[in-house]
């Protein structure tokens, strides 16, 4: 490798990145780094411009300013070097549904220098039974994980998954989170977008939140949801569609840390379930109001999303 | 040949014949034409015009007398208004008036031509008929052979038409769907090389076009008897220009537009003109005499002319010099230009 410049431990480093597509921003003054070896989320809502800033970073999109450092390189100036090095899958790309599946893997095998057999790459996606058949006659996760076949085949230094589990069924899903762990677990660099929280929490080392084109948060996501200084998130709602419990007495339920009203639904967030939980019943019992429904959940990225933004993932 | 450049190829190849209807349109489709044209236009035994005589009895008996002795001609008398009628109706092209002995009146429609040849021969034979010597001997000979027919002159305009739409369809519509579908973007992502990826489309070009080639020529060649007579290396240099240029402008085409729909009207607007103006089924010579400059600058008029004179006359590429020289120039603009403002993302 002493004809590339040296790969420093950081892989991927973007400073105050802008794109707008005419009037509308995509990305504004986004910075971020990330280190070799981890695998690292781009967590926000549909058009928050996760796609933009991945492809920015993949060298197929211009940024209007700003500088991306892939791997120590920069795409002006070491593109080839770069095309070598990175595994890319993106959002939405057909492939030739004629070719079977390894006619597909041996085509884009043959573009790189390094090569990883064609073979151990479709056992590693767990292609094999489907080795033989069209492209065209895949399902949804199995195209998804040749898409990663394809990425992984010039044996990459650095991988970029585009929303890799969007519209996948739950077994596709955990098969394709497998993969991602497995190709993390071999030393190489993985850097995704989703707007699943829990694929970000599942996969990623850390997590970088995005929401209208900049990093609103940026940790590892134990730390993001400590920052809530909620462990606990209770929900709940009440019988008789007036009842209108007194919110200041909620707040200061013993262990409550806020409050959310969204019509009939309650929710508060609580270090501490076990002392929270008491007192919210017997403050219910003392004004006489009636519970319709009660849960208690472990507090998520979701939340870190609901409480920077006030909006959820989903519907933002 | 690179590796990358031969799975490229290989994909291009693999994605035509997958495509039971590609294979069809681009080399079953030119042989069913051919065979549909060559029967329609086959050639029948020198045409027998039929004329009507009417007037005076013996008058009639005279010019009948007469008209007997000429071959390509059936006479028969008839009364004036059913003869009249019967050259109305194009069941007889020329009534001859033969109302007193020693004078005739040729009653026919000058436009048209089986009624022109009729008078000639009918007046031939009656002249000879009433006496007339002819100051020459002449003799005649029958030049029949193949070259001359309508077969002819459409297997090459075929072949041209094929190579023409093979080569914009064929290149053309795969990169406008690989970039509809993201997957030019997606190749642009990894380190293939862009003139790989341009060259694969020529490779197979070439591929499929000794198939085009054996199958329409040999075909024709075989059912029809339609002239080689020049080199048929030669003949295979033309197609492979041909090809580039077509090859070129379908680059051309393709170089912008995101949807099928918006290069499928690009294609048709190319290509309709040629279809028409270039002498595929007739003579572009047909067109008036301003738009010829316009119509010979056409490269498949170019490939059709130089496919004529290397089939039909057996012209060394030094007599279609001019014509290679179009087609040369149409593919260099078309590929440079097509370079130039490719959408590769």
């Amino acid at each position: 490798m002493s004809k590339f410049p040296a790969v420093t431990n950081t892989a991927l480093a973007i400073r105050d990145l802008h794109k707008s597509y005419g009037d509308v921003l995509a990305v504004s003054n986004l910075e971020l780094a990330v280190t070799a070896g981890e695998c690292f989320g781009l967590l926000g809502p549909n058009g928050a411009g996760k796609t933009t800033t991945i492809e920015i970073c993949e060298g197929l999109l211009e940024p209007d300013s700003g500088e991306v450092e892939v791997l120590g390189m920069r795409w002006k100036t070491h593109e080839r070097v770069l095309r070598e090095l990175l595994g890319i899958q993106l959002q939405e790309t057909q492939l030739s549904e004629k070719l079977t599946v390894t006619e597909t893997v041996r085509l884009f095998q043959s573009f790189y220098r390094n090569r990883r057999p064609v073979d151990d790459v479709i056992t590693l996606v767990q292609l094999e039974e489907k080795s033989k058949a069209r492209v065209g006659t895949l399902s949804g996760g199995q195209k998804q994980r040749l898409a990663v076949a394809c990425a992984i085949v010039g044996d990459p230094k650095l991988l970029f998954l585009d929303e890799p589990t969007t519209g996948l069924d739950p077994q596709s899903r955990r098969q394709l989170w497998d993969l991602i762990t497995q190709f993390r677990a071999e030393g190489r660099t993985v850097v995704l977008t989703t707007h699943y929280m829990d694929e970000a929490e599942r996969l990623c080392d850390r997590v970088a939140i995005v929401d209208h084109g900049k990093v609103i948060a940026l940790d590892t996501p134990r730390a993001l949801i400590a920052s809530l200084n909620a462990e606990h998130v209770i929900g709940f709602t009440l019988e008789g569609e007036t009842a209108s419990p007194d919110e200041r007495a909620l707040r200061a339920l013993d262990g409550v840390t806020s409050l959310r009203r969204d019509n009939g639904a309650f929710e508060l967030k609580s270090m501490e379930l076990r002392r929270t939980v008491p007192s919210l019943l017997s403050f219910l019992e003392r004004n006489q109001l009636q519970l319709a429904e009660l849960r208690t959940r472990s507090a998520t990225l979701e939340d870190v999303f609901v409480s920077l933004t006030g909006r959820h993932l989903r519907d933002a | 040949m690179r590796d990358s450049l031969r799975q490229l190829t290989l994909t291009r190849f693999r994605e035509f014949v997958r495509e039971p209807e590609a294979l069809f349109w681009s080399l079953a489709f030119p042989i069913l034409l051919s065979v549909g044209l060559g029967i329609a236009f086959r050639n029948r035994p020198a045409e027998i015009v039929h004329v009507a005589v009417v007037g005076d009895p013996s008058a009639v008996r005279v010019a009948m007398d007469a008209l007997a002795t000429s071959p390509g001609i059936k006479a028969e008398h008839l009364e004036a208004i059913p003869a009249r009628l019967a050259l109305r109706t194009g069941k007889v092209a020329l009534v001859v008036n033969a109302r007193v002995p020693g004078r005739v009146e040729y009653e026919y429609d000058d436009t048209r031509p089986d009624s022109r040849a009729a008078r000639l021969l009918a007046d031939d034979a009656i002249q000879r008929g009433g006496g007339r010597v002819d100051p020459l001997h002449v003799s005649e000979r029958y030049v029949r052979e193949p070259g001359s027919r309508y077969i002819d002159f459409v297997v090459p305009g075929l072949l041209g038409m094929g190579l023409m739409g093979n080569g914009i369809w064929g290149i053309g519509f795969p990169i406008v769907d690989a970039r509809r579908k993201r997957l030019l973007k997606r190749l642009m992502a990894t380190p293939m090389s862009r003139a790989e990826y341009l060259g694969s489309f020529v490779f197979s070009r070439f591929f499929l076009l000794v198939f085009e080639l054996l199958a329409l020529v040999g075909f024709s060649a075989l059912v029809f008897g339609v002239p080689l007579r020049g080199s048929l290396l030669q003949l295979g240099l033309i197609c492979a220009l041909g090809a580039l240029a077509f090859g070129a402008l379908g680059l051309l085409i393709a170089a912008r537009p995101r949807t099928i729909e918006g290069a499928s009207g690009l294609m048709n607007l190319a290509m309709m003109p040629m279809w028409i103006l270039s002498g595929v089924f007739f003579s572009s010579e047909n067109f008036p005499r301003a738009v010829q400059p316009v119509i010979q600058a056409l490269p498949l008029t170019a490939v059709n002319d130089a496919l004529r004179a290397n089939m039909l006359r057996g012209a060394g590429l030094e007599v279609v010099g001019p014509e290679l020289a179009i087609i040369a120039v149409w593919f260099v603009v078309c590929f440079m230009v097509a370079l130039r403002i490719f959408r590769w993302r």
